[in-house]
């Protein structure tokens, strides 16, 4: 405990005192919320720096795995919870009188806290936490720069109160996967600045000549992101003790930007990420190296030079000048390439272990989400040829689409990823239940395929509704008409994300007993392995 | 010229050549004569720490 320790506990007070000041002369009530949070924090924040005097310094050897414990209890809370706001609007938009007379809880406000729920807040803190253990087992080295790890996982999980928080209380950006107001987004940008060096910092001190392909990926993605945030994010406040600002972009130009962010962000976020999971936990699983790793590379290069192109399609038939539009066509419908040749490198590492995805269920659950990751980055190019987004466009088929990808690919990926994590985070060979995990697998893909065809009947019923004329010229169909003829597909869509969240619960409860069914422990926890 | 349009011209000829070349250049790399061995030991990265990790 040196003066580096008081200099934090100074800035800490400082950070206090000045977000006391701003929630005191803030300009409206959710920004002194926001403040007066910022100032608990921070407050907490010395309170653990102070306590931590006098007492002997932490081992320092193996590796840091108590940020990663964290990370992955955090993870599966925060999907839990994005599931079932996802549910609840499900349900809204079946029976639109549900909670309307509760403002904090309407339609408007509960969607982004959804979606950021789930990429954020759940997505987000998987990445986290496999990423932090993922690049210390691969370059056999402890995390860098001691703690900062540790600011990155509570800051982040700051950031997520935050956002929510102002997605209830009203405060928006109106950007797509990008609500958070600016004073959010600033202090995103510092903790996301952190998780860059202490990711960097540990591939710089590795201990293994070879930087491994998933690494790639998870760098790939700290960096676009940090690029993505802070060039959509670029807007001016209307006071600096308000919540509201204004994008210094205007018109087609910050539809653009937003866009090129918005896709990226299922490309580096949601994609490139996840791959780096794949490319680590898959071979683990099945315990047989990646089939290709040469494709790998270039499965990585391919995909980071064709995604950041994509976005112009989310803008086809706007005032964005056609050869934008048909610029991100192109470039997406070239992203069956990479996008396959991933798909099939991840399950061809299978090949001659196939007999595992019967005794396995933790790597059939991968396996599974590899599939519909497949299955959705071709409907995603698809849906990108304008021909067929004239029809899909605005439609429930989107919705189905993304969420093939966000529960198929994502969700499952990173919840096989917690079932193998967990038990060895806690010095256990295996999850409490096998059987359970089997329970889940089945009843998520089951939930995520009546989800995605009801959403693709309703969506493509939605658009050809939308666009029928009668022999006069007049548009048969008022918009009410079409909303009261898709009722029936939002009930059988609530359905499936029902039995997504039941998959979910019978997840916390197999990692509830395998982390605190007091087995002994059997394995070594965080050992730096030596070189083989 | 206006910044737009220079720019615009650079990323539609140099820009564009330059990053296809790169591209072009790394998947050649990887497939030079006599990496199979080094890629297949690089591969084998996650399975050295055993079943543990």
């Amino acid at each position: 405990m040196g003066s580096g320790s008081l200099v934090q506990m100074g800035l800490w007070v400082l950070l206090a005192i000045i977000a006391i000041t701003m929630g005191a002369k803030a300009e409206d009530a959710p920004f002194a919320v926001h403040m007066f949070i910022f100032a608990g924090a921070a407050i907490l924040a010395l309170i653990f720096k102070a306590r931590s005097f006098g007492k002997p310094a932490a081992e320092t050897t193996g590796y840091l795995d108590g940020v990663v414990r964290w990370g992955a209890i955090i993870t599966v809370f925060w999907g839990v919870v994005g599931f079932l706001v996802g549910l609840v609007i499900a349900l809204q938009l079946a029976y639109p009188d549900l909670l309307t007379n509760i403002e904090w809880l309407n339609f408007g406000r509960l969607r982004p806290l959804h979606t950021s729920a789930v990429v954020f807040a759940f997505g987000g803190n998987a990445l986290i936490c496999t990423s932090f253990y993922v690049v210390q087992r691969t370059n056999r080295t402890r995390l860098a720069l001691g703690n900062l790890a540790w600011f990155v996982f509570w800051g982040y999980q700051l950031f997520i109160v935050l956002a929510a928080t102002g997605y209830l209380m009203g405060v928006t950006e109106g950007r797509e996967y990008a609500e958070p107001e600016w004073h959010v987004d600033l202090w995103l940008t510092v903790v996301w600045v952190a998780y860059f060096l202490v990711f960097f910092g540990t591939l710089l001190q590795r201990k293994e000549p070879h930087i491994y392909v998933a690494n790639w990926f998870y760098l790939s993605f700290i960096v676009t992101i940090a690029m993505l945030h802070i060039v959509n994010n670029l807007s001016i406040p209307v006071s600096f003790f308000g919540s509201k600002s204004y994008s210094v972009f205007s018109g087609v130009q910050d539809a653009l930007t937003q866009w090129w962010y918005g896709h990226n962000a299922v490309g580096f976020f949601l994609t490139a990420g996840f791959l780096g999971m794949m490319y680590y936990f898959i071979p683990k699983r099945a315990d047989r190296p990646v089939y290709s790793y040469r494709l790998s590379i270039v499965h990585f290069w391919s995909l980071i030079f064709l995604y950041i192109w994509a976005g112009p399609h989310h803008l086809h038939y706007t005032a964005l000048p056609d050869w934008a539009q048909t610029l991100g066509m192109v470039f997406s419908i070239m992203l069956w390439m990479p996008s396959w040749g991933g798909m099939i490198n991840g399950l061809m590492t299978l090949s001659g272990a196939w007999d595992k995805l019967r005794t396995d269920p933790v790597l059939r659950m991968m396996v599974i989400s590899v599939a519909f990751y497949g299955m959705s980055t071709f409907e995603g190019p698809m849906m990108s040829i304008k021909a067929v987004n004239s029809l899909s466009h605005y439609t429930d088929w989107t919705i189905g689409h993304v969420h093939s990808g966000a529960l198929g690919w994502v969700g499952m990926i990173s919840m096989g990823c917690m079932y193998h994590l967990i038990p060895r985070l806690w010095g256990q060979k295996e999850v409490y239940s096998l059987r359970l995990v089997s329970w889940h697998v089945w009843l998520s893909t089951l939930g995520i395929v009546v989800y995605a065809s009801a959403m693709w009947v309703s969506g493509i019923m939605q658009g050809l509704m939308w666009r029928e004329y009668d022999d006069q010229g007049f548009l048969v169909y008022s918009f009410a008409e079409t909303v009261a003829a898709m009722h029936p597909y939002y009930v059988i869509r609530a359905f499936g994300g029902a039995l997504f969240l039941v998959g979910a619960l019978i997840m916390v409860y197999n990692l509830y007993r395998t982390v605190w069914g007091r087995s002994p422990v059997t394995q070594n926890v965080g050992v730096i392995s030596a070189a083989a | 010229m206006e910044t737009y349009t220079l720019m615009r011209h650079f990323a539609d000829s140099w820009g564009l050549v330059a990053m296809f070349a790169f591209f072009v250049a790394t998947a050649v790399f990887v497939f030079r004569p006599g990496s199979k061995r080094h890629y297949d030991e690089a591969a084998r990265i996650p399975l050295k720490n055993g079943s543990e990790d």
